[in-house]
């Protein structure tokens, strides 16, 4: 997948954990607790839906590069297989 | 409804709870079974609209569903008749005998008892809540025993008769309790403010100082927007349109928490707490487990107020008519925000029972299930204390407003690093507020204060974890 295809995954499932969030309104470089409102039970079900829709774990201590959309798909590309 | 069912031979009506004090009337949103259907103690048969949120309503009582009084969109007042089941099972020999001496009327610090769960309500006054919670019993549905017996033995005076109709009361539950001598009209009336005011517990509407409503996000977009949820996590059902249910949810709140400000006399204490140990043991732990199985701060949080509380059992229960009423059961609620606005704090059901893990769990479910409004009855209406957590939201500590008739909540801020002394030295910690707003009717500052103790000692010890 590239950044593109990445990135609407993301929001895919950020629309999941956050039914009621414009998704497609979000901005992908601003912290997503910001500018959504996540709270961390919230951000640990968006790091639940990436590793279920890619199979990428994102561990604790990278939870920094995954703050952002724009974050989120880098950090899934760079660790897609192939 | 129990007396419709005694008097009738087995015929029994499911009644629209009362799930807070400030709920006066409902909406059957939709049925889940239909003439004919056989419903087991517990399960879920309706949805119903309180106000405040969408409610999933457990039945208390096994049969079978003959007859539906009340269609989808029609508000009806707390107590009408919703349903009529035909009951197989006489339940009352199931529940666990309570000495016959004692309190008269259900204290059952939850729910509508009347309204909802009779038999499980009476007898079980010691330990009200969990009777009823939806854990079908097994045995309930299985062999149809030699039914109504006790209930045919009844005396219940005839005006007693009319008002427990009137109220929505469960004679059948109240003849449980009150065996001596026939039941009255004074019995009756009891019997619905013990109900009634218990049940406000749940209510909804939670009190801390409401995080801020979170910005919502222009709902314009959802039509378009929405993708096709294409995973598990439930679906946002649409009997409400959003913005009538804040306006609704947010008269609710503001009706608990007016009423929480007029009448009781809260005195607040706060404590900080070190808790670089406890996450580090969470990181630690995490590292091992897959995403799925990570635990949070909060659920830690949680258990140690649900184990504090029990080493200061005073803050857990209910102030009912001038006196405090313990609960044995500790139901935490949990203050959850709503996206769109507002909150519901509803409860975690014996959760000082519950592990770490298992807490997460239920927390996580909970919080889903609050925020797509798929709760349960029993979840909304029987929290004995409240737990409120703003440390997301940034905040260093928070002063909470209690949930009567609940006499405490505990409030947690954001965990930050801040500079700690101790043993002469000073280092740089992992620190939280905590923070106890506790009813000065109920409790006084010193076991508020043995509380925020409990509370430390819980947080730092691994023992605990």
């Amino acid at each position: 997948m590239n950044d593109q295809a990445l990135e609407a995954l993301v929001r895919r499932v950020l629309s999941r954990v956050a039914p009621e969030l414009d998704v497609e309104g979000l901005e992908p470089d601003v912290d997503l607790r910001e500018q959504a409102d996540l709270d961390s039970m919230d951000f640990l079900n968006l790091v639940s839906g990436l590793h279920d829709a890619t199979g990428i774990e994102i561990p604790e201590r990278d939870y920094p590069a995954v703050a952002t959309i724009a974050g989120c798909a880098a950090y899934l590309a760079a660790r897609q297989s192939g | 409804m129990s007396d419709a069912h005694a008097a009738q031979g087995g015929l029994s009506e499911f009644r629209m709870p009362s799930l807070g004090a400030d709920m006066e009337a409902g909406t059957v949103v939709r049925w889940l079974v239909q003439p004919g259907d056989r419903v087991r103690r517990g399960d879920i048969v309706a949805i119903v609209d309180t106000d405040k949120a969408d409610v999933e309503v457990e039945i208390f009582q096994s049969g079978t569903v003959s007859e539906i009084l009340v269609v989808p969109g029609e508000r009806v007042p707390v107590g009408t008749p919703l349903a009529r089941v035909t009951v197989e099972v006489a339940e009352a020999p199931i529940a666990p005998s309570p000495a016959p001496s004692s309190v008269p009327a259900p204290v059952s610090p939850t729910k509508a008892a009347p309204a909802i769960a009779p038999p499980a309500t009476a007898p079980s006054a010691a330990a009200p809540s969990r009777s009823r919670r939806a854990r079908p019993s097994p045995t309930a549905a299985t062999t149809p025993a030699p039914a109504a017996a006790p209930s045919a033995r009844r005396r219940v005076s005839p005006l007693a008769r009319t008002r427990a109709a009137e109220l929505g009361v469960d004679l059948e539950a109240l003849s449980h309790t009150i065996r001596d001598r026939p039941i009255g009209v004074a019995d009756v009336e009891a019997a619905v403010g013990a109900g009634v005011a218990a049940s406000e517990a749940g209510a909804r509407a939670r009190a801390a100082p409401a995080p801020a409503p979170a910005p919502a996000p222009a709902p314009t977009a959802a039509p378009t927007a929405a993708p096709a949820p294409t995973s598990g996590l439930p679906s946002l059902r649409e009997p409400t349109a959003p913005t009538e249910r804040q306006a609704k949810l947010r008269q609710a709140i503001a009706a608990l928490m007016e009423r929480s400000k007029r009448e009781v006399p809260h005195y607040y204490l706060a404590q900080d707490v070190d808790c670089s140990r406890m996450l580090a043991w969470i990181e630690e732990r995490n590292v091992a487990r897959p995403v799925t199985e990570r635990l949070l701060p909060a659920a830690l949080m949680l258990r140690a107020v649900a184990l504090a509380v029990r080493e200061t059992p005073d803050l857990n229960g209910f102030w009912i008519d001038g006196a405090l009423r313990r609960s044995d059961a500790v139901h935490l609620g949990v203050a959850i925000s709503l996206r769109g606005g507002g909150l519901l704090a509803p409860a975690i059901h014996d959760a000082d029972r519950l592990d770490v893990s298992d807490l997460m769990a239920a927390l996580k479910d909970l919080v889903t299930r609050a925020r797509t409004g798929n709760l349960r009855a029993s979840e909304m209406a029987d929290p004995t204390i409240t737990v409120t957590n703003l440390g997301d939201q940034g905040v260093d500590s928070v002063f909470p407003v209690i949930y009567p008739p609940q006499v405490a909540i505990v409030g947690f801020g954001r965990i930050a690093e801040r500079p700690w002394a101790e043993h002469g030295m000073v280092g740089v910690r992992s620190v939280v507020t905590t923070t106890l707003a506790a009813d000065h009717r109920a409790t006084d500052g010193h076991l508020g204060a043995r509380f925020l103790n409990a509370l430390a000692r819980q947080l730092q010890d691994p023992q605990e974890w």
